[in-house]
């Protein structure tokens, strides 16, 4: 067994040296560094293209998906030797994407064969990018009373509402959405989760300006859009089942965010590096937070592991959404607390970074909204 | 499994009422119960097969001393089975060998007199073994020696001409008195005098003036499994404090349905799972990589005081009044929280140490 692993990291090395282009590997986790994928990108350089295609061609923007599906049919310890690899010689991820992180777990678990056959190639190959319908003006943290409708016309429905927060909906290509389709029913049980074309007649945009100045969030208008009925995941006014099962990943994917603050770099030596640490409350806790922070590295890579094992994570990704959100927005106060008056500017990018974690612990559910979820579901204490 | 067997064991052997009735009675030590865990090859556990141990690693120590702390069973598990048979197993000698097989089947025990002030601090040694003829004279005072009031034998750090050596001794040897002091966590401790006392070059644990060589990899050993019984620890008590949140009424409905109670155990259920994997890291490196185990073993034992500590301060405001009574569990839990955290490094200890191998 480990033989094969050993055989299938040298693989992986070998392709990598012959197949990353030099530009690509200098470690870039900027916005643009990482191609996003769909009809709207402009790739910043040749070199971020052929990278997104040999990659595409072998699987490995999706390492862990099934052969047919556009991926490479890694499992886990596979994945991990890739991505240890590519850490290797500082290479960067050839695409990431809404589509990879959260709609396609959920199409895979869900979808038809057709429609994975239909969908999952194309975010694979970075063809077209997806953003994800869900909040609404009026459904925050009460998500499932979410009020955009869509009425039954035969052969398709028929959308009106609005959604709010909808990250990069102005440079998507598909939406996902939850939407009502039944108005009747108990607010859990009549909602349907929907595959939108963002070309369709009727859908527009607006960006949202945050308090760390840009931002990639959208507000999203239906105005009589037709949405065919094969663009359902999962069964009628049961979406959801989907929804949470989507939301799982998306808490996973947000709680990677507190792995940053972990094994990968030490936060107290980029600090000491220009005499950042000097001042001795700073410097303790800083030792806090990178003991937290590996701490909870270790248990990621656990959960993971523990998933791989057939013991899927499931309500505990409120933890690690939680425990990972918090520990971020720790290391960003210590950033910033650690270059004074140097990240002062909007010149500086330390200081978007810090006011954009503030929402890592809203999105994806609130932390208030975690811990109710761990202490009804796992600790069984009553509602 | 392990941890399975070892719970039905306690369950029955060790649970919490043995402490206190140990204590009630006067008592820091039970033989019987430390035969019984001999039979059972837990005092053997980090010993060699061909000493007659069981030989099952650190992982395995630590998972045994997670299930003793989750009911505080008194035992010198740690002071014997991980860090003197860690020590022993250090030095390939006969004698070391036969120390190893009397940790295994039970019949020694060991005590580690190492501290000297008021935090660990293992480099800094005033106990003195001066040359004497072939062998040494030691003098000096040990206090918070933890098992120190009734093992049979101690290892004592101690300064010589070059460094600082480590010596294997009787406890009963001419010229050694120990003072056992009354701990709050009702465990055994002791301040040890050492006035000239004997010791041969045959005492001495490895090399005269490199006690490290053997000492380290014990104390590392000792540190994750002291992580893992206050990780035991801060178990028990949050069990029964969510178990007190699904039982106690006020203003007429259970307090666990209370918002505010609810996200404390939360919270503190996530800090008990992230601590977990911190100790069961340690315990894995510890048998796989021990040269690199260091970062692994501080980080461990510093996230592990911090959520006992947590732990059992939540504890007793999650019960109100009651928590506060001798005649309830939780102060023995807090007692010993509070010792554990001091023992073999405290948090700022190990995080100094965590912040050097993290290049700051």
């Amino acid at each position: 067994m480990s033989d094969d692993l050993a055989q299938f990291r040298a693989t992986i090395r070998t392709w990598l040296e012959q197949n990353c282009p030099e530009e690509m590997r200098d470690g870039a986790v900027g916005e643009d560094s990482t191609c996003w994928g769909g009809k709207n990108w402009n790739f910043t350089s040749d070199a971020q293209k052929i990278w997104l295609e040999r990659c595409a061609a072998k699987g490995y923007t999706v390492p862990t998906w099934p052969v047919e599906y556009g991926g490479a049919g890694m499992n886990r310890e596979q994945e991990k030797i890739w991505l240890e690899e590519l850490r290797a010689i500082n290479g960067r991820l050839p695409l990431q994407s809404f589509g990879i992180w959260m709609l396609g777990p959920a199409l895979l678990h869900f979808g038809s064969h057709e429609q994975k056959l239909h969908y999952l190639p194309p975010i694979a190959r970075g063809e077209i990018r997806w953003c994800q319908g869900y909040s609404e003006p009026g459904a925050g943290s009460d998500l499932a009373s979410v009020q955009t409708r869509g009425e039954d016309k035969g052969d398709h429905w028929l959308v009106n509402g609005q959604k709010i927060w909808t990250s990069y909906a102005d440079k998507a290509d598909w939406i996902f959405a939850l939407i009502r389709t039944d108005r009747e029913a108990k607010k859990h049980l009549g909602i349907s989760f929907l595959l939108i074309d963002m070309t369709s007649p009727g859908v527009s945009t607006k960006p949202i300006r945050l308090i760390s100045g840009k931002s990639p969030f959208c507000e999203t208008f239906f105005d009589n859009v037709e949405v065919p009925k094969e663009q359902i995941v999962g069964t009628e006014n049961r979406g959801w089942d989907v929804a949470k099962y989507l939301l799982t990943h998306e808490r996973e994917m947000i709680s990677g965010s507190g792995m940053l603050a972990g094994s990968a770099r030490s936060l107290g030596a980029i600090l000491a590096e220009d005499g950042g640490l000097d001042e001795p409350v700073l410097r303790a806790d800083v030792m806090r937070a990178e003991i937290d922070g590996l701490a909870f590295g270790l248990t990621l890579e656990r959960y993971k592991d523990q998933a791989e094992a057939g013991q899927g994570t499931g309500d505990a990704s409120a933890m690690l959404k939680y425990m990972g959100t918090e520990l971020n927005k720790r290391r960003q106060e210590l950033v910033m607390a650690g270059a004074g008056s140097d990240a002062l500017s909007w010149e500086d990018e330390r200081a978007p970074h810090w006011l954009r974690s503030k929402a890592n612990s809203i999105e994806g559910g609130t932390s208030e909204v975690m811990l109710s979820i761990i202490s009804r579901r796992i600790l069984g204490l009553p509602g | 499994m392990l941890a399975d067997a070892a719970r039905g064991f306690l369950d029955d052997a060790a649970p919490l009422t043995k402490l206190r009735g140990l204590r009630d009675a006067g008592k820091t030590h039970d033989p019987a119960l430390w035969t019984e865990m001999a039979q059972m090859g837990w005092t053997g556990v980090l010993v060699p097969e061909e000493a007659g141990g069981s030989d099952m690693g650190h992982a395995a120590a630590c998972v045994l001393a997670e299930e003793m702390g989750k009911t505080l069973a008194p035992t010198p598990f740690l002071s014997t089975a991980v860090i003197a048979a860690t020590a022993l197993r250090q030095v390939a000698s006969d004698r070391a060998t036969a120390a190893l097989s009397k940790i295994a089947d039970g019949t020694v025990t060991y005590a580690l007199a190492i501290d000297e002030g008021k935090k660990f601090d293992p480099e800094t040694v005033e106990l003195t073994a001066e040359k004497d003829g072939n062998g040494f004279r030691l003098s000096g005072r040990k206090r918070f020696v933890v098992d120190g009031g009734f093992a049979d034998r101690l290892l004592v750090l101690a300064r010589t001409d070059g460094g600082l050596t480590l010596f294997d001794i009787p406890a009963d040897r001419a010229g050694i008195s120990r003072n056992a002091t009354p701990m709050i966590d009702s465990r055994d401790a002791a301040e040890i005098d050492f006035d000239k006392v004997e010791a041969t070059g045959e005492d001495v644990l490895g090399q005269v003036d490199a006690a490290m060589t053997v000492l380290q990899p014990a104390l590392e050993a000792g540190q994750a499994a002291l992580a893992a019984e206050m990780t035991g620890l801060a178990a028990g008590a949050f069990g029964m404090t969510v178990g007190y949140l699904k039982e106690r009424k006020q203003f007429g409905m259970l307090i666990g349905s209370f918002q505010a109670l609810q996200h404390r155990a939360a919270d503190l259920w996530c800090e008990c799972e992230v601590t977990a994997s911190a100790i069961l890291h340690a315990g894995r490196m510890l048998d796989s990589d021990p040269q690199a185990a260091t970062l692994a073993v501080s980080l461990a034992k510093a996230r592990a005081a911090d959520t006992a500590q947590r732990a059992v301060q939540e504890g007793v405001q999650m019960h109100g009044g009651i928590g506060m009574t001798d005649e309830f569990d939780m102060g023995f839990y807090m007692r010993r929280a509070r010792v554990g955290a001091e023992w073999l490094g405290d948090y700022g200890y190990h995080a100094g140490v965590v912040a050097r191998l993290r290049g700051f």
